[in-house]
């Protein structure tokens, strides 16, 4: 019974992570109808911006801060430099500026920082969280972290003018125009929000993956999955869906005997390739209905 | 009426110069022109696919216009974005309803203030003194706009359940929070009986007087049109076909062609 709830909660420290990503991914899907395949790497490159400004001697929660203002603005500077450009652009162009993106981003921090494996801390510690074997501070951290970001942002998309419009563009962009939005600069913004997100997860999984260009890889996929599973039209249910993956992947690696850690990636494909056929639309999303 | 008759001195609020819209081979408008007097209930008439809906397109800037311009207060808006819109004063409904689907009644008329707000991400999020004073003041005008269309009782409900007469309210709601100075209703008759048609007229003329704006109606319902209007312009296949009061336009041989066909085809 101790190892199940052991599972389960180290399933939502790492689900919060998968919950960020999957969010990410469908803030940018919402507003562009596109997966973004960098956004792994560009949390990674945040990430590594962190480290760095740590390596210079900013206290760490200095470093969050900043590499969240950097994150925002080159997640911005993304949208308006390689995607804007794109807007009108078959989907395929679209694939090949995601795969183009991400290599880029991915060798560029290969070629900064090398490929050698570095340590990352946390401000949150290892030892037991509150002296119970169950989980550790960091991953109470993590937990804790991703809850508190979620709240604001529904506080956010809930009750500003600003969320509001966000939300308005990506529901109806040409209506949103009708009543004075910039959809355009709406799309920027949620490039920006979903890159420091996304930095958000790799800052917090750092310690657990180690640093290093390749160390969201992985990660990502479980946060396609979880933004499948939860719906892609679905914000609430891309984190619902972080959460339910993280605890899923960890009871099956621990229950099932021979899937061990080596096993647990193809079971995040099984899962979205599962939940295309029998729920296409995802737990909480809105089946796409077309007028004909 | 009388507003219109006030008006006739000055100059126009909004002229449309010899408006032309070509899609491929297809002339849409051919060199339409007309002016809107400030106050004045204009109704746009015309059989289907005569390029009502088309100009309405270019009055709010989803359609480019391939020749002529249209002069607000005597400004060019063709070289405005789309956004920017609502800030001069333009604001429509579809005949359709293009509401938010997945938004309450109240959040898509919250929404229809967006262009007589301004904030920007850091100060919203961060919720400045000056943006939670600017909000109690929206949220005021908000209110009165709901209580004003009669949609107390739905405000907290997602649009996409409602049924489509009062979709039709909401979207007229989120047009008036923008307070526009024109207001373009693209057939707003379209799928009522012939009571809510009645009521409908009423509601209109009351938001000319109340609120002071000047209407552009596109519509089929010739009733309505020619109760209403102060002033119509009938189109036929991109061209103006007539243009005047009500009586005038509807004894006019010409239109009178245009929808009953003439005795020698």
């Amino acid at each position: 019974m101790e190892l199940f709830i052991n599972q389960v909660l180290a399933g939502i420290a790492t689900g919060a992570i998968y919950a960020c990503m999957a969010l990410a991914v469908v803030m940018i899907y919402q507003a562009i109808d596109h997966l973004n395949f960098a956004q792994g790497e560009m949390a990674m490159f945040s990430t590594f911006i962190a480290w760095q400004l740590m390596q210079w001697g900013v206290p760490y929660w200095w470093a969050f801060l900043l590499t969240l203002v950097f994150s925002f603005a080159g997640g911005i500077a993304i949208e308006r430099l390689l995607f804007k450009p794109l807007a009108k652009a078959p989907v395929l162009t679209n694939v090949a500026g995601f795969i183009a993106l991400f290599a880029i981003v991915n060798s560029v921090a290969g070629l900064t920082w090398d490929f050698t494996i570095k340590q990352f801390p946390t401000p949150f510690g290892s030892s037991p969280f509150l002296g119970s074997q169950l989980i550790s501070t960091h991953q109470a951290g993590m937990i804790g972290v991703t809850l508190g970001l979620l709240i604001l942002l529904y506080l956010f998309f809930q009750f500003t003018r600003i969320g509001l419009a966000m939300r308005a563009a990506a529901a109806l962009p040409e209506s949103a125009r009708l009543v004075g939005i910039n959809t355009s600069w709406m799309i920027a913004l949620g490039w920006g929000m979903a890159a420091a997100i996304g930095a958000i997860a790799g800052i917090l999984i750092a310690p657990v993956v180690f640093l290093e260009p390749n160390m969201m890889g992985g990660v990502l996929i479980y946060g396609f999955a979880a933004a499948v599973l939860g719906g892609l039209s679905s914000p609430l249910g891309a984190v619902v869906g972080g959460f339910l993956v993280g605890v899923f992947e960890n009871l099956v690696g621990t229950y099932i005997p021979g899937v061990g850690n080596e096993l647990k990636l193809p079971i995040a494909l099984a899962l979205i390739i599962t939940v295309l056929v029998l729920k296409p639309a995802g737990l909480f999303g809105r089946p796409i209905v077309k007028r004909v | 009426m009388m507003q219109a008759q006030v008006a006739q001195g000055q100059s126009p609020l909004l002229e449309v110069r010899d408006i032309s819209v070509v899609f491929g081979g297809i002339i849409a408008l051919n060199g339409v022109s007309f002016d809107m007097h400030k106050g004045a209930i204009l109704g746009l008439i015309g059989p289907n696919g005569a390029g009502k809906t088309t100009l309405f397109n270019c009055l709010s800037r989803l359609y480019q216009p391939s020749t002529g311009d249209i002069l607000m207060e005597g400004q060019s808006i063709l070289t405005r974005p789309p956004h920017r819109m609502a800030e001069i004063g333009i604001g429509r409904t579809f005949q359709n309803v293009a509401l938010f689907p997945n938004l309450t009644v109240l959040d898509n008329v919250r929404v229809g203030t967006h262009a007589r707000t301004n904030s920007d991400i850091i100060s919203d999020s961060l919720r400045l003194g000056w943006v939670r004073r600017g909000e109690a003041e929206l949220n005021k005008k908000v209110n009165e706009i709901i209580g004003y269309l009669d949609l107390g009782d739905v405000a907290h409900t997602v649009v996409s359940g409602l049924p489509f007469g009062t979709q039709k309210r909401v979207e007229l709601a989120r047009a008036l929070a923008a307070e526009p100075k024109i207001l373009l209703l693209d057939e707003p008759a379209g799928g009522l009986n012939h009571e809510e048609v009645h009521v409908l007229g009423d509601l209109i003329r009351r938001i000319r007087d109340d609120r002071h704006m000047t209407i552009l109606l596109v519509e089929h319902h010739m009733g309505l049109v020619m109760s209403i209007a102060d002033h119509v312009v009938a189109l036929n296949f991109g061209k103006k076909l007539a243009e005047g009061t009500p009586a005038q336009v509807q004894t006019d041989p010409d239109v009178i062609k245009a929808y009953l066909g003439s005795k020698d085809q």
